[in-house]
Order: C-alpha cells, then sequence, then structure tokens
C-alpha cells in the first residue's frame, strides 16, 4: 500500500505584523516549524503502515528551499521518502493554484492509494487545501477523520466529525482524509533514524522536473482570488476606560453589570 | 505575469536593502538577485525597494462574462431537516450583498424531506430556493452533494455563492470550487459587494495581525466560507418567494463512499450559543485561579471560556477555546479577564454585543475592540466584584 502525506512548513511563531509607520510587514525572525496538525495525519500514515505491514509512506510538500528541514523531521520520525515542489512560479498561489501544484506533485511520485493531509495549517487555518486537491486529483475525501477503523486493499472505513453527528463510512481507495487534531498522540523524531538519515534524503523537484506543468494554473498566475491590499485590525471606537484602585474598578464594572441587567 | 527583477539596477547595496526588505527571507543575492520560492508576492520590493529594482509587470487576464452571473446564494446546510443557523444568518448577509447590485438571494438544499426547511429559507429572506430531494440525500455523501452543488451552480449561475464554515461547509465549498475552477475564501469576518458584483471579501491572514481585503476579479462563481456567529441572521417574515423543485438524477448520485452509521454526538459544552461568556487568558497565574473566573462566571449565569494557551497548557477542555483555531462566539455579554486580545482571539469574539477588558497592561490590544476597558489587575478586583455581588444579592 502506497500512503501519501501531504505536509506544510509553518512559521515558528504567528507574530507577523504591519509596521503602523512604514506599512512594512515586519519580518518573522524565527524559523520555521512542521505545522503540528500534520502530526496527526503522519501519525496516522505510521501506524497504517504498522497495521498493514507492507505500506510505503511518503511526504511531500510544496514551498521554499527551508522546508526541506520539516521534511527531513518526517524522515526522522518514519516517513521512508520525502519530496519538496519548490520553485518561484508556485508563489502567491492561493487554494486553487495550492492544490494544483500539490496535484502535479502527488502525479509525479507514481501510484497511491491513500493520502493523509492535516485538518489545517497554523498559517493559513483555510482547511480547504487538501479537499481541493482531492477534487483535483479525482478522488473522494473526508475531512475531520478522527479515526481509521479499518483499511483493505480496496476501501477504508473511517469516521468522521460533522459537528452535530459523527459518520462511519466505506470509502473506496483511492482518497483523502484530513485528520483531525488528537485523532492520535504523535511520535517523536527518532534518534536513531537521524543519524541514520542523510542532510539530502529529501528529493527536490522544481517545476522543470514536472512534466505537463501548466504555468497558467501555478503561483500568482493560477490563482483566482487575490489580495487587494493588507492593513491591520481596525480599533473599534466608541469605548471607555476605567482606570483606578481595585475597589473604584470593581465598583465601576459592578454598576456597568447591574445596570445592563446581567445581575 | 508575476516579479521582474531589473538587475543592471541592483548593487550590493540595493540587494541588501531589497533582502532586509522582504518579509518572507525570500530575497539573496550572489552577484545577481534571486526571489525564491519562498515568495509570497506581497510585492513590499516593488513598493519600498529601489524605484525600478523589482517591477511587478501585470498580464492582462481573460475575464469571464460576469454579467452571466447573476445572484448570491447560500448553500443550506441541514440535517435531519433542520436548517443550520449559520445558513440563515448568511442570508441575512446574502440579502444586503444583493441589495448593492440589484441581484436575487438564492438557497440551495440538499437532503430528504425538505419542503418545512425550504419554507423555512423563503421566511429568512430567499427569493428563490433550489431543492434537490431525495432519500440517498439523507445523509452528507461527498460525490452526490458535490455533484447536486455543481449542477445547481452551472444551472443558476450566482456570480457568489456563502457556505457555513462547519465541517460539511468546508468538506464541500473547496470541492465545488476546486471543480469550478473558482476562487474561495475561507472564513471570511466581512464581506462587502462592489457595484462591478466582484465579492470583497476580509480575513485575517499570514496567521498575524494583520487583515487581507481578498478579491476574485476575473472568475466566477466566487466562493466564500463564513463561521457561525459572525453575521446575525435576518427577521423571519412571511415567506416571498418561489422553491425550485430540481431534478436528481442517479448520475447525480454516484460515488464510492457508503454511509455506514450516523449517531447524534452526546450533548457537550458549547460555548457559541452561550449569550453570557466570562473568558480568561494567561494573565491567570495558576490553574487553580481559574475557580476565581468561575465563581463570576455562576454569578452572571455564564459559560466560561478561554485562549489558546490557557488550552495547550491543559488547564481548559479545547471546546472552551475562542479564536481562530477556537470557536467564535457572539455573545450578549462577553468579559474578558487577563486577556491581552492577540488578532486570532479577537476574531472570535470581536462581534460580541458587549465587550468588557480587565486587563494590566494599557497598551493590550484588547482594549482596541473592548467597549468598556478596565486597566487593573484582575487578582484585585476580581474579588472585590464578587464580594460586592454576594453582598447586595443577600440584601
Amino acid at each position: 500500500m502506497d500512503i501519501i502525506v501531504c505536509v506544510k512548513q509553518v512559521p515558528g511563531t504567528s507574530h507577523v505584523e504591519v509596521d503602523p509607520v512604514t506599512g512594512v510587514l515586519k519580518r518573522d525572525g524565527a524559523a520555521g516549524k512542521l505545522n503540528p496538525y500534520d502530526l496527526f495525519a503522519l501519525e496516522t500514515a505510521f501506524r497504517l503502515k504498522e497495521r498493514i505491514g507492507q505500506a510505503r509512506v511518503r511526504t511531500l510538500s510544496m514551498g521554499p528551499g527551508q522546508a526541506v528541514s520539516s521534511l527531513l523531521e518526517t524522515l526522522y520520525m518514519g516517513a521512508d521518502e520525502a519530496y519538496l515542489l519548490s520553485d518561484r512560479v508556485f508563489a502567491g498561489a492561493d487554494v486553487q493554484a495550492t492544490s494544483y501544484a500539490l496535484k502535479c506533485g502527488v502525479e509525479k511520485l507514481g501510484k497511491f492509494d491513500l493520502i493523509l493531509c492535516g485538518k489545517q495549517t497554523t498559517d493559513g487555518d483555510t482547511a480547504q487545501v487538501g479537499p481541493e486537491l482531492a477534487e483535483q486529483l479525482g478522488i473522494e475525501h473526508a475531512s475531520n477523520v478522527l479515526s481509521v477503523d479499518e483499511i483493505c486493499e480496496d476501501s477504508v472505513t473511517v469516521t468522521m466529525n460533522l459537528d452535530q453527528v459523527i459518520q462511519t463510512q466505506r470509502m473506496k481507495l483511492p482518497c483523502l482524509l484530513t485528520i483531525e487534531k488528537d485523532a492520535c498522540t504523535p511520535r517523536l523524531p527518532s534518534f536513531r533514524r537521524k543519524f541514520a538519515t542523510k542532510e539530502d534524503a529529501v528529493t527536490v523537484f522544481t517545476a522543470a522536473d514536472v512534466p505537463d506543468l501548466d504555468l497558467s494554473r501555478c503561483g500568482l498566475k493560477g490563482s483566482p482570488t487575490q489580495v487587494e491590499r493588507i492593513f491591520p485590525p481596525e480599533k473599534g471606537g466608541g469605548r471607555e476606560m476605567h482606570e483606578g484602585d481595585g475597589e473604584q474598578l470593581a465598583d465601576e464594572l459592578y454598576g456597568i453589570l447591574r445596570s445592563g441587567k446581567f445581575l | 505575469m508575476g516579479l521582474v527583477i531589473h538587475q543592471e539596477k541592483i548593487d550590493a547595496a540595493a540587494a541588501a536593502k531589497l533582502a532586509a526588505l522582504c518579509p518572507f527571507g525570500a530575497i539573496s543575492y550572489d552577484g545577481t538577485l534571486q526571489i525564491g520560492a519562498a515568495c509570497k508576492m506581497c510585492r513590499l520590493c516593488v513598493k519600498k525597494g529601489p524605484e525600478g529594482a523589482v517591477t511587478f509587470e501585470e498580464e492582462t487576464k481573460p475575464v469571464c462574462r460576469k454579467e452571466e452571473w447573476n445572484g448570491v446564494a447560500v448553500f443550506a446546510e441541514q440535517h435531519g431537516g433542520s436548517v443550520h443557523p449559520v445558513s440563515l444568518e448568511l442570508l441575512g448577509k446574502a440579502r444586503e450583498l444583493a441589495a448593492v447590485t440589484g441581484h436575487p438571494v438564492l438557497a440551495v438544499l440538499i437532503g430528504h424531506r425538505m419542503e418545512k426547511a425550504a419554507e423555512e429559507l423563503l421566511r429568512y429572506g430567499a427569493d428563490r430556493v433550489y431543492v434537490y430531494d431525495d432519500p440517498a440525500c439523507a445523509d452528507f455523501l461527498i460525490s452526490p452533494y458535490a455533484n447536486l452543488f455543481e449542477d445547481f451552480l452551472k444551472k443558476a449561475k450566482p456570480s457568489s455563492v456563502l457556505v457555513g464554515a462547519t465541517a460539511l461547509g468546508r468538506s464541500l465549498a473547496p470541492k465545488a470550487a476546486a471543480r469550478m475552477r473558482a476562487g474561495l475564501t475561507a472564513d471570511c469576518t466581512r464581506l462587502e459587494m462592489k457595484e462591478n458584483t466582484d465579492l470583497v471579501q476580509i480575513r485575517p491572514a499570514f496567521g498575524g495581525n494583520i487583515m487581507a481585503q481578498i478579491v476574485t476579479p476575473n472568475t466566477r462563481p466566487q466562493f466564500c466560507t463564513v463561521r457561525y456567529k459572525i453575521f446575525s441572521a435576518p427577521e423571519r417574515r412571511e415567506p416571498r418567494g418561489e422553491i425550485v423543485r430540481m431534478a436528481v438524477t442517479e448520475d447525480l448520485l454516484r460515488g464510492g463512499t457508503e454511509v455506514l452509521k450516523v449517531i447524534r454526538k452526546p450533548e457537550e459544552i458549547d460555548i457559541s450559543d452561550a449569550e453570557v461568556i466570562v473568558a480568561v487568558g494567561r494573565g491567570l497565574k495558576t490553574k487553580e485561579d481559574v475557580r476565581l473566573a468561575a465563581a463570576l462566571a455562576e454569578k452572571l449565569g455564564a459559560q466560561i471560556a478561554c485562549t489558546r494557551p490557557l488550552v495547550e497548557a491543559g488547564w481548559f477542555d479545547p471546546r472552551r477555546q475562542i479564536g481562530l483555531s477556537g470557536r467564535t462566539v457572539k455573545p450578549k455579554l462577553i468579559i474578558t479577564l487577563g486577556i491581552s486580545g492577540s488578532v486570532q482571539f479577537a476574531a472570535g469574539m470581536r462581534n460580541s454585543d458587549r465587550i468588557i477588558a480587565v486587563n494590566r497592561d494599557p497598551h493590550a490590544p484588547i482594549f482596541d475592540i473592548a467597549h468598556e476597558g478596565f486597566t487593573g489587575d484582575l487578582y484585585e478586583v476580581l474579588p472585590l466584584l464578587i464580594r460586592r455581588i454576594e453582598e447586595t444579592s443577600h440584601v
């Protein structure tokens, strides 16, 4: 069985700010890290491999060259092979263009039975790339998967979270699953695997390595959505500030709660 | 289309300036300037860099015939025949958006035994409700739902499509958008309409303290998802408008998934429906101090909620977390205690009717969105407030 796990490197911290004077985005100094939600997809893949015996787990990412470090981490954790699709033609991609690039990456890897993704990323927070990737590949998907209950040669049974209900369903392979946070406890990278892994163990593809890449569907050019402007969040008007000692503040707060009929 | 580097205008000094300017570390220099795959096309190098060093070349993209796409559509989510309240909120917003362009408000409903649900949608402002009613649609199945949604989109040709950012919506909307090769903006917190029918979609971006205004200028339909409790449901009224029954053919029901079991989730903590919320953040020093806030919550009949760090610290159930990675709430009153107010947190509660913030730091961003700000130590204010409430309730 061939399992592909799609991962993303996200900023180490979520602190990107606009300088109020120059309007320039302030650089985020911290190094990137593996998207925390992807850890659950990786762990699910490793457990499936252990359960099935004969299986290969490959990881795939699209992003800048620095993302190699996150892919190496997936190898330390237990992935058999890791691939990075990296090229400036993919820059400025929205959900549509990102999932197109990943589709090309998946096709480049060849045969697969199951694709696993994290539920969402911590930087984009959209949770939309997995389902769009499935559609681009012409396969079905299930989002917010809580558990993979059964797997056999041609189907997988999963339980997924649909807010008010929990649904268990059998899906034909190949298909794509996005794994819910806390679906399992992710393992740590293994030191033994780290020592055994060469630094150049991640295969990096550029746009030139992808046959029949449609450049009009890549990056900013392939993105139907466009960012018109970015701006700091507006400040609410009409607020009232209260200062003073604890006694005074408690009094005023009490007064507000009372007059608002909250007490 | 894209960034063009004019190497002849770039020396080492200009390159250093450009490299320092790029927030994503995508620019490097080894005699020639390189822009790497980390580029996010923010174009700061164009706007703020040395004049003419990096330019942005527009290429006119083919624009679709926008006038062929008419209507603001809402995907109406239902479970067991009852419409999810987020769909009603979206109908209210759709009405506002449609007023700008004179478009009709459409709703699409997929399920089984949908008569009542369809009428509800008319009562909440839909001009036309397209109904796909079939026993095979009783449970959510990705392929049939996507096929029927696509059938609606191709027949009704709505210009904008609003979908609730529920588990189901976040699964279906991207599938449909990818199939239509359409733009999709997730988790919008504000929507506006331009007179040329471009939907202005505003959402927090880059995971940080930045808002992005996003448009889909060249293609239709334009998809967005919006979370529950971001907008307000309109007044229920007498049903106007019409119900359009759509054919559900075998072909559209095809798929590779079979539902084995559906169980209703047990009643659980749900802060998103709470009318009053007491929320705590990192100003709380120890896990034991939660009871201070809990005492106030009890007096107010409020639900207790928290910020992400407290969930990560294991002090709270994740279902009590407010924010982008937690729940969105819109209570009548929210009191935040020791919360600085990151944009992620604010995105989950800024639409609350009344926000009272208590924080020691007078410059905390929470005070920018609070209606009443209290600069003070929650450890001083809270016990005094609770004592005050207890004194009066004994009288």
